[in-house]
């Protein structure tokens, strides 16, 4: 076989000779490569979202919320009537061995004032399990303590929204915001957590003590009433077992008798977020996976223009037979080119593709993973089509009687 | 007598196409000896590109044996057949068959190459072989910045840059014009006066009459082969044009 380097050079040269053909031909990976990267990025972009919005919601949370109320043959849905309590939270944190936290939560909403600001958000009634739960810090100032939820203090502590939106670039902490004309001392500002699964922003809230918003922001004709409690169990095993244990203290709890509906919901959020996750890596699996189909139809275009090439060529081929070259040499010069093609075109893909993938984290907010592993699987995928699709032309032109080919016009 | 560098014994050629069978040679034996100048002529369909093709190891004769420097070269695998043609023979063709986009000193070097030769070897062959043709100073102009002439010039130093056993030249004034043929057919005298075996087919008898023997083809058998009495100088046929 000739040098490497010469073969190399020959076939630089027979695709220089038709540059647009060439180009043309190499199109079609070019644009397979780029979409394989780009889709694939745009994917795994997909699921890291995901996989922050788990992050971010704490892991191995269970939810209880309240049971649906039954009136006049009427099914109210969950939450309509309230039936979990404070007291409820703390035995569940007390009982269950499973469990490391759990976090009663009162929700409403409110309009927020300061000076001459005003800012529509959700008030978060809750105490201190709560932001060990959600893994949830303050970035200036303090939590909610004990101490708060025992003396229902007007103290509060707001999202990076809130922040924005009332202060601007004023320091928050030590400031009086009116909730409900209410006067709330500001103690801290939490950490940002970004978008909730379902999109909303998470840090559009503001927290109060839980027992400051039962009695005095949302008060209702149920004392002691909380709109849900959020649980996390020990570890990843032990949430199913927790759930288990959850539900069996309500049942007592709540004297819930055989044959009854339970008042009361344990849902577990981590693995309907595992749900989204799983397929939103089917969604990127697939992506690729038509991504690849038009790198085929490319290696198909090469094929085709090789034999093209091949058929123009005969003459050169029988020349290059006569002067000496073997069966090999010509294999290895056409296949050579082939591959040649398809390796420039595969660059030229990646450029493009990473191109195309950073234009739509900009364009569109979305962010992108340049994967390591989509790039080296394109460029050994576009190889090996080169190979495949090279080869039968490439054959063909070895294959050629050498005086039938001088002797073609 | 010199020593033979082409011997052929009772070689035939027979194609069949279909159920017709066609006889292209019929038990031709003919011997060449090593500085010779042979044309070879007959009308077409007498044979004798058959011929060639087997002398060039293009194709394998049907039955008889062909001796090339004494080697039996018909039993060779289609490697060893291209290395035969590599080393052994040197082409010129009609259609000068130099290739586009390509310098002329690239295509001299083309032999070398499938030759396995080292770059800076090839390089100093092709250009001494351009010289011999009277070409040095064109070596690296493309095969369209040249004339029908210098493009043939260009294919005979490619046959004879590997210093082969024997020239093979498949009518190579066919293309070119009385005055440029000429021209052609001195280079050919003073390679062969150099040393070189020359096999040439050609229906001119004005052009056969440059070499030094005339063998005719009809009907796939030899007719005549006789030696040119009084061989034509062709420089100084082209000083009287």
């Amino acid at each position: 076989m000739i040098e490497f380097l010469l073969s190399l050079k020959i076939a630089l040269r027979a695709l220089r000779i038709n540059k647009m053909r060439s180009f043309l031909t190499m199109l079609g990976i070019i644009i397979g490569i780029a979409a394989v990267i780009a889709m694939v990025a745009i994917g795994s972009g997909a699921s890291k979202i995901i996989s922050d919005q788990i992050a971010s919601v704490g892991s191995n949370i269970l939810l209880v919320l309240p049971g649906s109320r039954t009136s006049g043959g009427l099914r109210m849905g969950h939450g309509s009537t309230p039936t979990l309590t404070h007291d409820d939270a703390k035995a569940i944190a007390a009982e269950c061995p499973s469990v490391s936290f759990a976090a009663p939560v009162v929700r409403g909403a409110a309009q927020v004032v300061y000076g001459n600001m005003n800012w529509s958000t959700s008030i978060m009634g809750v105490t201190p399990e709560y932001f060990s739960v959600r893994d949830w810090r303050a970035v200036t100032g303090r939590i909610i303590g004990h101490s708060d939820v025992e003396g229902a203090t007007k103290n509060c502590l707001i999202g990076r929204t809130v922040a924005e939106n009332l202060f601007g670039a004023e320091d928050p902490v030590g400031k009086i915001v009116r909730v409900k004309k209410l006067p709330f001392t500001v103690v801290g500002v939490m950490d940002g957590k970004g978008r909730s699964p379902q999109g909303g922003d998470q840090d559009d809230i503001v927290f109060v003590p839980l027992t400051t918003a039962q009695r005095k922001l949302f008060g209702s004709q149920f004392p002691g009433s909380v709109g849900s409690i959020m649980i996390q169990a020990r570890s990843d095993e032990e949430l199913s077992r927790a759930q288990n244990q959850v539900d069996a203290l309500l049942y007592q709890r709540h004297r819930i008798g055989p044959g009854r509906e339970t008042d009361y919901t344990v849902r577990n959020l981590t693995e309907l977020l595992d749900v989204a996750e799983q397929s939103s890596k089917a969604m990127s699996l697939l992506l690729g996976a038509v991504a690849s189909i038009s790198l085929i139809v490319g290696g198909i275009g090469i094929m085709n223009i090789m034999l093209v090439s091949v058929t123009e060529r005969t003459r050169e081929i029988g020349i290059r037979m006569a002067i000496g070259a073997k069966k090999q040499d010509i294999l290895l010069q056409f296949l050579t080119e082939a591959v040649l093609l398809t390796f420039i075109g595969g660059i030229i893909g990646m450029v493009v593709g990473i191109g195309g993938a950073k234009l739509v984290s900009v364009f569109f907010d979305w962010p992108t993973l340049i994967s390591f592993q989509a790039i080296i699987m394109a460029f050994g995928f576009s190889g090996a089509i080169g190979v495949f699709f090279g080869f039968y032309p490439a054959r063909k032109a070895a294959l050629l009687n050498p005086i039938d080919a001088l002797r073609y016009e | 007598m010199g020593e033979i560098v082409v011997r052929t014994e009772e070689i035939s050629k027979v194609y069949s196409m279909g159920d017709q069978r066609v006889d292209a040679l019929k038990r031709v034996s003919l011997s060449v000896e090593k500085g010779d100048f042979v044309a070879i002529m007959g009308a077409s369909g007498s044979g004798k590109s058959t011929f060639m093709n087997i002398i060039g190891c293009l194709d394998v004769p049907t039955s008889g044996t062909y001796l090339l420097e004494g080697e039996n070269v018909q039993g060779l695998s289609g490697r060893a057949q291209a290395e035969v043609r590599n080393k052994k023979i040197g082409f010129v063709f009609q259609g000068f068959n130099l290739l586009a986009r390509t310098s002329a000193a690239e295509n001299v070097e083309l032999p070398l190459i499938y030759g396995r030769l080292p770059a800076s070897l090839r390089r100093e062959k092709a250009l001494s072989a351009l010289a011999l043709v009277g070409l040095a100073d064109r070596a690296g102009h493309t095969s369209k910045q040249l004339s029908g002439g210098q493009q043939q010039r260009v294919a005979i130093a490619r046959a004879l840059v590997n210093e082969p056993a024997i020239i093979l030249a498949d009518e190579p004034t066919g293309n070119l014009d009385s005055i440029t043929s000429v021209e052609i057919m001195a280079i050919f005298q003073k390679l062969n006066r150099q040393g070189s075996t020359i096999i040439m087919v050609t229906h001119e008898p004005e052009i056969a009459a440059f070499t030094k023997r005339n063998v005719v083809f009809r009907d796939g058998r030899i007719i005549s082969d006789t030696p040119v009495a009084r061989q034509a100088d062709a420089e100084q046929t082209r000083g009287r044009m």
